[in-house]
């Protein structure tokens, strides 16, 4: 079903399109950030909270969608390779821009950063003392719940922490700008009538989604070098050393 | 030379029937027995390979090209006809067959145009079911458009690419056979001789043009389908590669060449640039609905900027001379009238070969949009060639050799002097006389390959039965032998001179003396200088490189040696045949005015000519043509 | 004008191959880019050295056959043009023109600019036909087609398979090449019939000559002399999936 060139397309434009979906909606929880701590706080409590099957199927399919994603992507690249072994002397294009040149080099960074950033905010290997960041702030009832909230702006303090995150995002807007528009060529679903508007949507949609990303760590580090005041660096337990 | 055309019993429209009845059928199960060899993958070679395949023979296809999608019959743009009658406005079988005969000036055979306007209906039919994209209209059935020669509209088209469109048609029935294993298709392999055992075509022998590799192929017939030879005026609509040595050395080997002299004119195309031209474009000929035909009054105004002309001194020669027809008189009319102003030193643009083709007086009248509308793509076809806007200055056109209506003679089952061997499309001389309407050379090949061949080979090969000799016997060998001979010779050669210059010295030669206009003072000239540049690529050609791999030099140091030899036969056609006929102008034979005047009483007849030796002038034969169904007449345009 | 050319030379399949340069003078800007490689190949013989070998016939942009990659775009800058249709006045004297041949694992080199590009052909005869026995057809006006299926028939059919969109893609996929033949003659009523299996036996014959992954860069039809439209791709897309369905429940 899907050993065929227009197969493995299908995968990455499926697989895609659940990512593209997610993204969105990672970045709306994310925003509840600038509402405050409670709020945050509570989103975050109710998804840990949610049923078992559904938390965990939810993480496996995304998971699922990204292995997919990559290893078919990883594929792809190795036939590309071998169907032009030898460059151009000059090699240009009349058409194709950067965006749709570098999937390759912007997905592997991309999901090196994944890693990274399982590793960083939902496994906590990285600081494992994020663990311990426990509040009733946005608490349901009077029990102390993980403080999201404090755990997301000890991290964006970290400078290059927050530059890695924010050249992620701008890598993802990239990918995203050329991926939305092909994943609906992919699924046959895009017509030379209407692929101006669509170009144009994916690209405003790449931007949001970096803007909407973005925006957190780069007002912690506003904040951090004291140019705003809107976050409440002293909430939760005493301040981390940072290093 | 036996030339009995075989023409069937009964009344005309009843002959085709009682042939196909008559002839003699292979079984089915038999047919797997026989092979067929098919030169050429164009419109008559690629539908002829495919329909033999699908019947059951073994089919070996060739081309020298990198596929058989490539073959010049891709080019033709206009259309192809047929007598449908969609259109309801009078069109008919028989009207269809009056139009070809009358329009190539009575010089083609009646029973075989007749037949061929029989099959046009089959071969529309036959497109559309294979997915040919014709035109249509609104309501979704064909639509069909008007033509030179013909007062209904009977031509099928799609968009200025139909030749592409009917080629690929064949091509995807000729893929379907390849897929199959009915056909074996064998690209970049030129056939450079035919073998001929007991009288009958046995095989040929082919160059692997990638690894240099003589081939013999044998099989119990053998198919050329290789077009027309205007490449010997080496500037033409031809592609690059088109040549003559398939049917030139058929014609060697014993098959009869006719009416070589018989080649067409096109009117409309882009004047030389320069020295280094490879090639002539056509312009569609529709273009001279809109467009004004005209040239300075005054030579020295041909310098001229042709905007700085006051009307008072352009001559638009063709309203002037026929005030009928003007701008739109017939192919070899308008194209001798070119001719004749660029002689007078009226000719405009480089080398003053061209006349001004003016839409000055459509876009004032019209507007410019309209004009775009209507010929945009040519209108920037001419731009990129010529770097001219002809929005703003007229356009600069020339006649160009387009078509050759001459070819290998062939009986009515389209088989040639040698039996066996079979000659079809514009390879073979018969449907359309001294001149070839619009619209009809698309219609031959398809007609000859689908509906013709597969019904008259059956009879030749149940008489003959299956046989094919094996590639090793000796008659095999001894042609193979003096195939590598050539070929050794030519690679032997290091002189000074490139196959290319000699090539453009005979088109030189060919287009002065036996182009739009020749004398029997110039054809005489012509075919001594031609002999002189024959000795002359003899003795100092040179052909760098190696036979055993791609050598471009080589093929075509090869086909110019054909062509070499082939110019002096159209010459002396030219020569004998002492009338002006369709495309054939003699100027000793015009009337006052300077129009082509026919002599039926003496030539009547197609010549054939026939090869005995290198230092024998060939033998000419004559196969009367009788008219019985179309009156002789004289064309009149005026 | 003068030129300076760097033109690609290799002896066969098997050799790596090397740029040569050489200079050209009094190149005619009315002449065609393949007539100024005639004066290239005019100029090698007088040196004594063997010509260019480049493939080329109609020259008049139809035949499909003239390839070259000018300057690293498959039939040169110009858009909607093919090689043969290139002329010299769209180059500047004094010009350094890189020519290479279209480069594809798919399409082996054959000798200097010449490739073999029977891949084509070879997708062609898995399925891109209608299966109609001659003298078999019905009348021509016995299945309407609507004027719009067929225009857009014919935009598809207008692709002369000279394997630019091969040469420009930087996968080598074929896919604007394989998309348009299908499409084609999936957009007929005469082709349904055969649809699904074309689709299939299409796309794997097209894997099989190895060409690359289609990335929707776009440069194919960028490229493509005849601007064969990407929709054709999307269609192929769709279809290739419908039939890939409809076989996993037949």
């Amino acid at each position: 079903m899907f050993a065929s060139s227009i197969g493995k397309k299908y995968l990455m434009a499926v697989s895609g399109l659940v990512l593209i979906g997610f993204v969105f909606v990672h970045m709306a929880g994310n925003l509840q950030i600038l509402m405050g701590q409670e709020k945050i706080n509570a989103y975050a409590h109710a998804l840990q909270s949610l049923p078992m099957p559904i938390l965990w199927g939810s993480r496996l399919f995304l998971l699922a969608a990204v292995v997919v994603h990559a290893v078919t992507a990883y594929q792809l690249v190795v036939e590309n390779r071998r169907a032009r072994p030898q460059s151009n002397y000059i090699e240009t294009t009349k058409k194709a821009g950067l965006a749709s040149l570098r999937m390759g080099l912007t997905g592997s960074i991309l999901l090196a950063f994944i890693i990274f950033h399982l590793l960083h905010f939902t496994i906590r290997l990285i600081y494992p003392e994020y663990d311990e960041m426990m509040t009733t702030v946005g608490s349901p009832d009077s029990n102390k719940i993980h403080d999201v909230y404090t755990m997301v702006i000890k991290g964006f303090q970290h400078t290059w922490i927050s530059i890695f995150y924010v050249v992620a995002m701008f890598l993802l807007c990239g990918h995203l700008a050329h991926g939305v528009s092909s994943t609906f060529q992919s699924l046959g679903i895009r017509s030379e009538n209407w692929r101006a508007k669509l170009e144009l949507a994916a690209k405003a949609y790449a931007w949001v989604i970096f803007a909407g990303f973005s925006i957190v760590p780069l007002l912690v580090l506003a904040q951090n070098w004291g140019m705003i005041n809107i976050f409440n660096f002293s909430s939760g337990m005493e301040p981390l050393a940072l290093n | 030379m036996n030339l009995d055309s075989k023409i069937p019993e009964g009344p005309i429209a009843d002959k085709w029937d009682n042939h196909r009845f008559s002839s003699k059928l292979v079984n089915p199960a038999n047919k797997r027995k026989y092979k067929i060899i098919v030169v050429g993958s164009g419109l008559a070679g690629g539908s002829a390979a495919a329909t033999l395949g699908e019947l059951g023979y073994n089919v070996d296809c060739f081309c020298y090209q990198d596929s058989p999608r490539r073959a010049h019959s891709i080019a033709a743009q206009g259309g192809i006809n047929a007598a449908k009658n969609y259109q309801n406005d009078g069109d008919s079988v028989h009207r269809l067959f009056y139009d070809t005969v009358k329009g190539g000036d009575f010089r083609s055979r009646e029973a075989n145009v007749y037949r061929l306007a029989q099959v046009s209906t089959n071969i529309i039919d036959q497109c559309v079911a294979q997915g040919v994209p014709f035109a249509r209209e609104y309501g979704g059935l064909l639509a069909n458009r008007s033509f030179g020669g013909a007062q209904v509209s009977r031509t099928f088209y799609a968009r200025g690419q139909t030749g592409q469109q009917l080629l690929l048609g064949a091509y995807s029935a000729l893929s379907r056979q390849i897929s199959s294993g009915q056909v074996k298709m064998h690209t970049r392999e030129e056939m450079l001789d035919i073998v001929v055992v007991d009288g009958h075509a046995k095989g040929i022998i082919s160059r692997n043009l990638t690894t240099g590799e003589t081939n013999a192929w044998t099989a119990d017939a053998v198919l050329l389908c290789t077009g027309g030879y205007g490449n010997v005026y080496y500037l033409s609509t031809n592609a690059i590669g088109c040549n003559v040595t398939a049917t030139f050395r058929a014609y060697r080997r014993g098959a009869g060449f006719a009416n070589p002299c018989f080649t067409q004119i096109h009117p409309t195309c882009i004047p030389v640039a320069g020295d280094h031209q490879s090639k002539l474009t056509l312009m569609s000929e529709s273009l001279r609905n809109d467009g004004r035909v005209w040239v300075p009054k005054k030579a020295e105004d041909a310098s001229k900027h042709p905007n700085d002309i006051p009307e008072s001194d352009r001559d638009y020669y063709l309203e002037r001379k026929y005030p009928s027809f003007g701008n739109l008189a017939p192919r070899d009319i308008s194209s001798r009238s070119a001719k004749e102003a660029c002689d007078e030193g009226r000719g405009v643009g480089p080398g003053g070969r061209g006349v001004y083709l003016d839409f000055s007086d459509s876009i004032t009248r019209l507007g410019e949009s309209a004009i775009r509308e209507r010929y945009g793509n040519l209108f920037q076809m001419y731009e990129r060639i010529t770097g001219e806007n002809a929005y703003q200055r007229p356009m600069r056109i020339y006649p160009a050799i387009h078509y050759t209506m001459g070819g290998l003679w062939v009986d009515y089952n389209l088989m040639t002097t040698i039996p066996g061997c079979f000659a079809l499309g514009e390879a073979n001389f018969s449907d359309h006389g001294a001149n070839r309407l619009g619209a009809s050379a698309l219609m031959q090949g398809l007609s000859d390959g689908y509906f013709v061949i597969p019904y008259t080979i059956g009879d030749y090969l149940a008489k003959a039965g299956a046989g094919a000799i094996s590639p090793d016997s000796a008659e095999v060998k001894e042609v193979m032998e003096s195939v590598r001979e050539r070929v050794d010779q030519l690679i032997s050669s290091k002189g000074k001179r490139s196959s290319r210059s000699y090539h453009k010295e005979l088109g030189q030669i060919m287009w002065e003396y036996a182009g739009m206009a020749r004398n029997e003072k110039g054809l005489n000239k012509a075919i001594g200088q031609i002999q002189d540049l024959r000795d002359d690529f003899n003795k100092n050609l040179l052909v760098p490189g190696s036979g055993d791999n791609l050598n471009a030099e080589l093929e075509r140091a090869g086909r110019v040696r054909d062509f070499l030899d082939f110019g002096e036969l159209l010459c002396r056609d030219a020569l004998e045949r002492n009338e002006s006929c369709g495309g054939h102008f003699r100027e000793e034979h015009q009337t006052e005015d300077g129009e082509a005047l026919r002599d039926d009483e003496n030539f009547a007849h197609a010549a054939v000519w026939e090869y005995d030796s290198d230092d024998k002038i060939p033998s000419r034969h004559q196969e009367k043509l009788t008219y019985d169904n179309v009156k002789l007449a004289v064309r009149s345009y005026k | 004008m003068k030129l300076f050319l760097k033109v690609w030379r290799q002896s066969d399949r098997n050799d790596e191959g090397r740029f040569e340069t050489h200079t050209l003078d009094e190149v005619s800007e009315d002449s065609s880019f393949l007539e100024m490689m005639d004066q290239l190949n005019e100029q090698l013989l007088e040196e004594g050295t063997e010509p260019v070998v480049f493939d080329h016939d109609c020259r008049e942009g139809i035949c499909g056959m003239c390839s070259l990659t000018i300057n690293g775009h498959p039939h040169g800058t110009e858009n909607s043009t093919t090689t043969c249709q290139l002329h010299m006045r769209k180059f500047e004297d004094g010009d350094t023109i890189t020519i290479e041949p279209f480069r594809a694992r798919a399409f082996p080199v054959v000798k200097d600019l010449v490739v073999d590009r029977s891949a084509f052909d070879s997708i062609t005869q898995a399925g891109g036909f209608i299966t109609v026995r001659t003298g078999s057809a019905p009348d021509g006006n016995a299945l309407p087609v609507p004027k719009n299926d067929s225009d857009r028939a014919m935009d598809a059919a207008a692709c002369i398979g000279c394997g630019a969109c091969v040469a420009s893609c930087k996968n080598a996929s074929a896919m604007l090449f394989t998309s348009a033949k299908a499409g084609h003659l999936n957009m007929l009523p005469q082709g349904q019939a055969e649809k699904d299996k074309r689709v299939l036996a299409m796309v794997s014959a097209m894997d099989e000559a190895g060409f690359g992954n289609c990335r929707n860069f776009g440069e194919c039809s960028a490229a493509c002399p005849k601007d064969i439209s990407l929709d054709y791709i999307a269609k192929l897309n769709r279809d290739h999936i419908k039939a890939k369905i409809k076989s996993v429940f037949a």
